[in-house]
């Protein structure tokens, strides 16, 4: 009778049954959005990414040999941390990569640190990781939120773009974007002329940029992401804002965005990022072997920072000979410098901050490029040591117990 | 310079426009949906993802055939419309005389399947759509800068919407329809194929679902989840004009648009909240919906 | 022309066995319950198994509303999520302890589903699930706005506290077996209403309100008190899930949870007492099991929706039910 069901029940759980030994392998986990609003900018791409990585140690690090696993956090906190807690619990995962979105995030960092293993956190924004949430078990590598704020907003102003007016998502992650980048904006000498949060997931955002329009900013900041940043894009196109003389400031923008919209609708948009595909030989060489795994797609800043995460994991594991400890992992992924053909040469801070320079782009205007994927131009370099919030200022405990 | 709550007045008029642009989506939408529930009493669920399913039929045509926007109204609606009349010839006959509460499971179990289909293989962030050169640019009407595009849609919103009421409301075939709701046997007893009736008519209001869609593509973009979260707004929209009532729909669906624009401009974080604060207070004093009949 | 929702196989099969025969017949398949969740823990993950209890509580409450009176419910997801809410906040900020937490919790929940029941109540059918669809989407944007929700960040770091101030419930082990506890009283909880005079009025009602109305009873209070009797035990599974998972989440009050949780009671078998249980266990495996699969989960989902709609109505339980002759 119900024995029945309740077998049917068992057996679906006996992938979960092997309890995990003390791992004689190093396993590493991908844990991202596959099916929601942030695929496109890791996804499936950060596991080819990680496994380009894997295969710089010929899939074996230490003697041990390295495994990939993948799954889909569906932009739930609740999901992302039960799969995290699950993969440690029951899988011997030793390190967990990417995880976009600040809400799963701050979660996963949690269970990471309560069960001392790994966090390489490449996707999500909110400079909390390395700020109040901190841990010792916390790398966070790629963006953050003062890190856009610092980068779009004062090379903008600086570049004469003084008043501005923001599109807001109403959310955290928008809230505090927009809050970041008008700290900077006002310290740089520009003004705020005003601001308008919109419901997350709008479909139309007409009215907002009316509003904004109407105002007559130099510039308007989008301090929204994905869905969201594409529509307000393609609306401002479609109502002549750029036309009419007022320029948009992407404040969190990839690539696979660019590609979405198109240079047509896109062009004249600037944004800040760690990485582009067609930086340098190096970046060229490395990114056309990715896109030659992943669809023909080049890769975005996430996915690049997915690699250079592993690869400097790998290195920190190599050296140590065991993998274990995540603390002690993540102390020797501070002391050795970080250097990959993507983001150069740079370090990891004691708060867990990966040190890089970032680059403000301008997209191209649909004759400027060559091809598809050949988008942005460089309009400056942020040095590593001006690119993220200064030391001084962290709330990250790790580094307030020390003064 | 007049102000309306400290709003300027300029300001006002153009997002009551931009309101009204939404509205047409609305009411275009809400049409098909009405349909199909009025006079068939299913509760199309699925019907954000024929939605998706024209504007990605577009994207489709011009991507693989070099099918341009305006043969594409045409056959995107009529391919999906057909494939609306295949679903409801082999699964929603099936449950014809139940509870529509089964209708509606079904065609939410529907709508996940097509979404998830068409998300797996074609990615979330969309694809662009141009706009068709014929529509693009706009004219500045002082108060704002009115797109095209944007005109063309309520142009078309507002034809069909009326179209569509005449041939339902004043024309033989449509009074068969409603005849064969309400009393399916009589009316098959006067020779009229009801059956093939009721697929026409599935097919019909989905392919209107599939023309919204296509008139969608070029404005906002062609993503797999781009029903997913319009769905319930029309649901609202339908429930507040009146499950049987196309006027009360079309009505409502253009009221909303403006409505929601108002709430941009005075409070802009409850515009996505405001319908569903309409249609708990409609329900609750006038439960049929402000044109509905009661069953 | 109203068509019922075809519920309670076992007890057409029965006929007029009274509710004390009926409960007896159930003995044996509740014992192998409790047996197999008592063993569970040491062989399965636990957290899994505490995520199938979870669900499977709030699916028997979800049953209690759609299956034995009648009412579909699409917002039921309020009542999960507002006391996953309160439950944490009340353990994380006002510092309560778990048992009060979890009273807090159901409590929010039992208040609000008076609230929406007896605006909902009043109408029927298609309407009724729209006016707790409504409800319940405006329930979501307000807690998408108020800070103590946290917005999209939800409530982390809830802490799992202590049982009576004694017995630490960090250990999965431990929390496993008061989540068991709670599942069952809730369960048989559950049990008893339905084969109860209550529970019978509550079948009458749902059969042919006219007639129940016409013998004096007020149709409207019964379905009230039952709106939030399914109200409070959501609430509860709500509150435990909280404290599980030490996180409580917008997706809690989304209105794909309140979908999830319909699919669970219909695969399952509506209208039968194990049919919510079998449902949510089946379907917290199935989304476990493609979750590596990645973006086929919600086709899975439609998929089953589709199949359950179209060939089997009556759920697992109910097709078992109705081969073996005895009301499950």
């Amino acid at each position: 009778m119900r024995i029945a069901s309740r077998l049917l029940a068992l057996a679906c759980l006996l992938p979960l049954a092997a309890f995990a030994q003390a791992g004689k392998t190093v396993k590493i986990g991908v844990l991202n959005d596959q099916s929601g609003l942030y695929t496109d900018l890791g996804g499936p791409g950060s596991v080819v990414a990680a496994k380009m990585a894997a295969e710089e140690f010929g899939n074996k690090v230490a003697g041990m040999p390295i495994e990939i696993v993948t799954a889909d956090h569906q932009n739930k906190p609740d999901i992302g941390s039960s799969i995290a807690t699950k993969w440690i619990d029951v899988d011997g995962v030793d390190a967990i990569l990417d995880v976009p979105n600040s809400g799963v995030s701050l979660a996963v960092a949690k269970v990471i640190a309560d069960k001392n293993k790994v966090f390489i956190d490449s996707g999500a924004a909110t400079v909390n990781l390395t700020g109040k949430n901190c841990t010792p078990n916390t790398v966070h590598w790629t963006y953050d939120t003062w890190s856009l704020a610092n980068g779009t907003g004062k090379e903008v102003v600086k570049a004469g773009g003084k008043t501005w007016f923001f599109l807001t998502a109403d959310y955290e992650f928008g809230k505090q974007l927009e809050k970041d980048t008008r700290a900077v904006v006002e310290a740089n000498g520009g003004k705020v002329l005003g601001s308008v949060l919109h419901p997350l997931n709008a479909s139309d955002f007409s009215s907002f940029l009316l509003q904004a329009q109407a105002s007559k900013a130099n510039i308007i900041g989008l301090a929204n992401a994905g869905g969201d940043t594409i529509n307000s894009i393609k609306a401002a196109s479609e109502f002549g804002i750029v036309a009419g003389g007022q320029k948009l400031a992407g404040l969190l923008v990839f690539i696979s965005d660019v590609h979405s919209l198109g240079l047509k609708t896109a062009q004249g948009l600037q944004l800040t990022s760690a990485f582009y595909w067609d930086h340098d030989d190096k970046t060229r060489a490395w990114s056309k072997k990715f896109a030659a795994r992943h669809n023909g797609r080049m890769p975005t800043m996430v996915q690049a920072g997915v690699y250079a995460g592993t690869l400097h994991y790998l290195k920190a594991v190599q050296a140590l000979k065991s993998k274990d400890d995540g603390k002690a992992v993540v102390e020797k992924m501070k002391a050795l410098p970080t250097d990959d053909p993507l983001f150069g040469k740079g370090s990891i801070r004691a708060d867990g901050r990966t040190i890089h320079p970032m680059y403000l782009f301008e997209v191209k205007k649909p004759s400027e490029s060559k091809g598809p994927w050949d988008y942005y131009k460089l309009i400056r370099e942020i040095p590593a040591d001006q690119a993220f919030r200064p030391l001084a200022q962290s709330d990250c405990p790790l580094i307030t117990a020390k003064k | 310079m007049t102000t309306i709550f400290g709003v300027p007045i300029q300001a006002l008029f153009s997002q009551l426009l931009v309101g009204l642009i939404n509205g047409s989506f609305y009411a275009l939408l809400s049409l098909g949906l009405a349909i199909i529930f009025g006079l068939l009493n299913i509760v199309n669920f699925a019907h954000g993802a024929f939605y998706m399913l024209g504007a990605l039929g577009a994207w489709l045509l011009l991507e693989h055939f070099g099918i341009g926007y305006w043969p594409a109204l045409i056959i995107s609606p009529l391919i999906v419309g057909l494939f609306g009349a295949l679903i409801e010839r082999t699964m929603l006959k099936r449950i014809r005389g139940l509870d529509p509460i089964y209708g509606l499971l079904l065609t939410f179990g529907l709508a996940l399947v097509i979404q998830g289909v068409g998300r797996n293989y074609f990615g979330v962030s969309g694809e662009p759509y141009d706009m068709p050169s014929q529509l693009s640019g706009g004219t500045n009407l002082g108060f704002m800068f009115l797109p095209n595009y944007r005109a063309w849609v309520v142009l078309v919103s507002v034809v069909l919407c009326a179209l569509t009421w005449f041939i339902i409301e004043r024309t033989r075939l449509g009074s068969y329809l409603r005849a064969a709701t309400e009393n399916p046997l009589l009316v098959q007893a006067f020779g009229i194929n009801v059956p093939r009736l009721i697929t026409l008519t599935y097919g019909l209001g989905v392919g209107l679902a599939a023309l919204a869609g296509v008139m969608a593509a070029p404005i906002y973009r062609v993503s797999p989840l781009m029903g997913a979260d319009l769905i319930i707004v029309v649901f609202a929209v339908v429930v507040i004009g009146g499950m049987g009532s196309i006027f009360g729909s079309i009505l409502t669906g253009f009221a909303l648009g403006v409505i929601e624009g108002l709430t941009k401009v005075y409070y802009p974080e409850a515009s996505s909240t405001v319908v569903f604060v309409i249609m708990a207070i409609v329900l609750l004093v006038k439960p049929a919906g402000l044109f509905g009949r009661t069953a | 022309m109203t068509a019922r929702v075809e519920t309670e196989p076992g007890a057409a099969v029965q006929g007029r066995a009274p509710a004390r025969d009926m409960v007896r017949s159930l003995r044996m398949p509740t014992l192998i319950l409790i047996a197999v969740c008592l063993v569970a823990p040491f062989v399965i993950y636990p957290v899994f198994l505490m995520k199938m209890l979870c669900w499977a509580l709030f699916a028997c409450a979800f049953n209690l509303l759609l299956g034995y009176v009648g009412l579909l419910s699409f917002g039921h997801a309020l009542f999960f999520g507002a006391a996953g809410y309160l439950t944490g906040h009340a353990a994380l900020v006002w510092g309560l302890p778990f048992e009060l937490a979890v009273l807090t919790g159901v409590a929010t929940s039992a208040v609000l589903g008076l609230a929406v029941g007896w605006l909902a109540i009043r109408r029927q059918g298609i309407y009724f699930a729209m006016i707790t669809l409504a409800l319940a989407q405006m329930f979501y944007f307000f807690c998408l706005r108020a800070p103590f929700t946290g917005g999209e960040d939800g409530i982390q770091g809830v802490p799992r506290g202590k049982l009576f101030g004694l017995i630490s419930l960090e250990p999965n082990l431990t929390m496993y077996f008061v989540v068991l506890a709670i599942f069952l009283f809730g369960f048989f909880f559950i049990v008893r209403v339905i084969h109860s005079p209550f529970g019978q009025v509550l079948k009458a009602v749902r059969e042919n309100e006219p007639r129940a109305v016409s013998l004096g009873y007020r149709a409207d209070q019964y379905k009230l008190i039952a709106f939030v009797l399914s109200a409070a035990l959501s609430g509860l599974a709500g509150s435990m899930k909280a404290v599980v998972f030490q996180l409580a989440s917008l997706t809690d009050v989304y209105w794909t949870t309140s979908g999830e949780v319909i699919l669970m009671v219909l695969l399952g078998g509506l209208g039968t007492v194990f049919g919510p249980v079998v449902g949510a266990v089946a379907i917290v495996c199935v989304e476990s099991f493609f979750a590596q699969f990645g973006g086929w989960v919600t086709v899975i989902q439609g998929g089953l929706f589709v199949v359950c709609v179209l060939a089997f109505r009556r759920g697992i339980i109910g097709e078992l039910s109705r081969v073996l002759r005895r009301p499950l």
